[in-house]
């Protein structure tokens, strides 16, 4: 059954998928376009193919649609193996990447089209048309032939056309590829809409992964007429299952490196000797946290120095708390690792892996990593917006410096493009907020990234 | 700089004349009083009276008519569908031979498809006629009806056909209700041009008609023989009519085609 607050079937092993793809093998001639396929399909999914040009989702569709026989394999629908069901005897309905609409009929007769094939009465085809036309907003040019609408109104023609039969299962082949990207948008929320409306099954290609993190329930990434990951929009992004979806998803830094098992229960003991060694590139003058006047709690000069370096990292969060910084004793000044414990010091959750990912740098560490890919090449890939930048060295269990080579203003938010001091790059991003745009970045500013130890996701090479 | 150059219209009207001069001669000579053709004495539609009152061109018309209309129904109906099979069958065995071999009578000489037609109608013991001569005609017209059609054809979007399919339509609707109001045009034109073939021809004509079936061109031919009479002037000129009608037709429905195609592929976003 279906969980109430969430929609999540293939989570269930009692839900009935409505499609199955059991070791589905498709080839023209000796080309393979698809390669030994399984997949289940669950009804009211919003289900996204997504891989790039040629990967064979087009191939997929149409077999779905019934115009490609599976070479070998066999496809279910509803439990029903379709292989040799011809295409107007399906309960699918395909929107083509050409809309492929009748130039001879008007746009009342297009939509009507596939339900007078179903010899229904006149009146039912009539109120059922007038309602599609509602659907998609169209009432207004039924009379019209689709040469003399407008390209939107061309496609939401199709759409109404392949949606007036209530099928089954939807297939949507680039769908919304000539839209530019507002009526795009719009496009994607009616669809959605739609779905939730009539209750039906989408599978929808696209090129452009926004569109599918947008509408999918769950994506598909392709390659080469195979399946690499199939997971919701949420999962694909944020624990991609290897090097390819990640770098296909979205934007990513690839650290390339070798593991090594972190001990699972003990801290390690080099974290805060990092943070002592950043003090000296603190500007002390700029931290109102002391006053001259008072004399209890004047902290020593390292313990400043450590105050000024945190209180840039969590300056915002800082400042509107009363200042409470702890007042070391002249006789903590020479055990300086106490010194940051009373403050946010950097929370590393022991286990995982550290990756040693350039010579004369810190290794990275991956608190999430598999302590079993010890001594193996792996790949830390990055999202740009879990790095965080900032002039001053900042305390957090990922520290590297680097220059800004380019900056990429993107109204919300930028990307700087951070050259590390061996030469590779790692993008980063920050939000343009005016709190935190006060300490502006430029080119060639000396900067740090910085990142969790949990930020990343390692994937073996 | 001069565009129309002295030289250029010299050679405009020569050649113009060379193609024309005969049948303007034909048609002024059709309106002679006179029964000698070649002498000019005056303005008359006489012959024309004649024409409609001689029961022989008559029948010979009618005939005619009857098999052209005919002929060029069913050249267009096994055209069309052997066009659509050349086009859409795919990649077949033999198929380049079949796409040759629908367009070899094209070239062949006309004795030699008349002859072949004699010796077949005679072989299988079927009397000559009226319907020999319609099926004669159906040969060698629907191979021009399947060139016109299948040249529309290749242009065809599938996707018409196989979003028909999917919404539900069988192959005999989608081919009823899609491709043909589609490509009604090239049917229509190669329909006009099967009936003016049949409707001029003479030579499979003569190989293969009988008694009772004399189509126009053979009556002329033969009245010719014994004379040319202003008579068949007239006749000829309400033919050059016809056709000239006809090919008027079948151009303006093939310029309003292809603008209608321009249009509609531009209305289609981009085909994969
Ligand atoms: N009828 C066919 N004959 C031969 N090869 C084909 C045929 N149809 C598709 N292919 C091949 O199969 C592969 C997959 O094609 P498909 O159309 O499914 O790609 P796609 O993922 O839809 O690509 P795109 O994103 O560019 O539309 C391609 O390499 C293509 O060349
Ligand atoms: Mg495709």
């Amino acid at each position: 059954m279906v969980n109430e607050t969430r929609f999540a079937p293939w989570d269930d092993p009692e839900a009935r998928p409505l499609i199955q793809f059991r070791g589905v093998t498709k080839r023209f001639g000796d080309f393979t376009a698809i390669d030994d396929l399984t997949l289940d399909i669950y009804p009211r999914e919003f289900f996204a193919l997504l891989g790039p040009s040629g990967c064979g989702k087009t191939t997929m569709m149409r077999m779905l649609a019934g115009f490609e026989e599976p070479t070998a394999g066999e496809i279910l629908l509803d439990g029903r193996d379709i292989a040799h069901v011809p295409p107007n005897r399906r309960p699918v309905n395909m929107m083509f990447q050409s809309y492929a609409l009748f130039p001879h009929l008007s746009v009342w007769d297009n939509i009507a089209f596939g339900l007078r094939r179903e010899s229904r009465d006149k009146a039912a085809i009539e109120a059922r048309v007038e309602e599609m036309l509602r659907l998609t907003r169209l009432t207004k040019f039924a009379r019209r032939k689709p040469h003399q609408i407008s390209g939107g109104q061309r496609q939401r023609v199709a759409l109404a056309r392949s949606l007036a039969k209530a099928p089954k299962l939807l297939l949507l082949d680039e769908p919304l590829g000539a839209l530019d990207r507002k009526l795009r948008e719009e496009t994607q929320f009616e669809l959605m809409d739609i779905q939730e409306k009539t209750g039906t099954t989408f599978v929808i290609v696209t090129h452009d992964q926004e569109e599918a993190m947008t509408v999918a329930s769950r994506v598909a990434v392709m390659d080469e007429g195979r399946i690499v990951q199939v997971a919701t929009p949420e999962v694909i992004y944020e624990a991609p299952n290897s090097v390819y979806v990640a770098d296909f998803i979205g934007d990513v830094n690839l650290l390339r490196g070798t593991a090594r098992a972190r001990p699972a229960e003990t801290a390690p003991e080099d974290q805060p000797q990092e943070t002592q060694q950043a003090a000296p590139d603190a500007m002390p003058e700029q931290v109102p946290a002391t006053k001259p006047g008072d004399r209890r709690y004047q902290p020593n000069a390292l313990g400043m120095r450590l105050h000024n370096t945190l209180a840039r990292v969590f300056g915002a969060w800082i400042e509107d708390e009363p200042k409470r910084l702890p007042a070391p004793e002249p006789a903590a000044a020479p055990k300086p690792k106490a010194a940051p414990a009373p403050a946010p010091a950097p929370d590393i959750p022991p286990g995982g892996i550290e990756i040693d990912w350039a010579q004369g740098q810190p290794a990275v560490i991956a608190a999430n990593g598999e302590p079993a890919l010890d001594g193996k090449p792996v790949v830390l890939a990055l999202r740009p917006e879990k790095v965080s930048i900032a002039k001053d060295r900042p305390v957090a269990p990922n520290v590297l410096g680097g220059k800004v080579i380019d900056i990429g203003y993107l109204g919300n938010i930028s990307t700087y493009h951070v050259q590390l001091s061996d030469g590779s790059m790692v993008k980063a991003q920050a939000t343009n907020t005016r709190r935190i745009a006060r300490r502006d970045i430029t080119w060639e500013d000396e900067v740090w990234i910085s990142f969790s130890a949990t930020a990343g996701v390692v994937l073996a090479e | 700089m001069r565009r129309f150059s002295w030289f250029n219209a010299t050679s405009l009207t020569l050649g113009f004349a060379f193609l024309y001069l005969p049948m303007i001669i034909l048609v002024v000579y059709s309106f002679n009083d006179s029964r000698l053709v070649t002498v000019w004495a005056g303005f008359s539609t006489k012959w024309y009276g004649e024409l409609v009152r001689n029961e022989e061109f008559l029948d010979a018309a009618w005939v005619t008519v009857r098999v052209a209309f005919f002929s060029s129904c069913l050249a267009t109906v096994l055209g069309t569908m052997a066009a659509y099979v050349l086009v859409r069958a795919g990649r077949f065995r033999g198929r380049t031979l079949f796409s040759g071999m629908i367009y070899a009578p094209l070239v062949m000489p006309e004795v030699i498809t008349g002859l072949s037609l004699l010796l077949l109608f005679i072989g299988i013991g079927l009397d000559r006629g009226v319907f020999t001569v319609v099926l004669a005609h159906t040969t060698f017209a629907m191979c021009y009806v399947s060139v016109v059609v299948s040249s529309r054809l290749t242009t065809f979007d599938t996707a018409l056909e196989e979003a028909a399919l999917d919404l539900g339509a069988s192959q005999f609707d989608s081919f009823r209700l899609v491709t043909l109001p589609i490509i009604a045009p090239a049917v229509i034109s190669g329909w006009l041009l099967a009936f003016t073939l049949s409707l001029d021809d003479l030579v499979i004509a003569s190989f293969t008609t009988g008694p009772g079936a004399t189509t126009l061109p053979i009556k002329v031919f033969s009245a010719v023989r014994l004379g040319v009479s202003p008579e068949i002037n007239a006749l000829s000129t309400i033919m050059i009519g016809i056709v000239t009608v006809g090919v008027i037709i079948a151009s303006l429905i093939s310029k309003r085609a292809a603008v209608a195609q321009a249009r509609d592929e531009q209305a289609a976003p981009r085909t994969t």
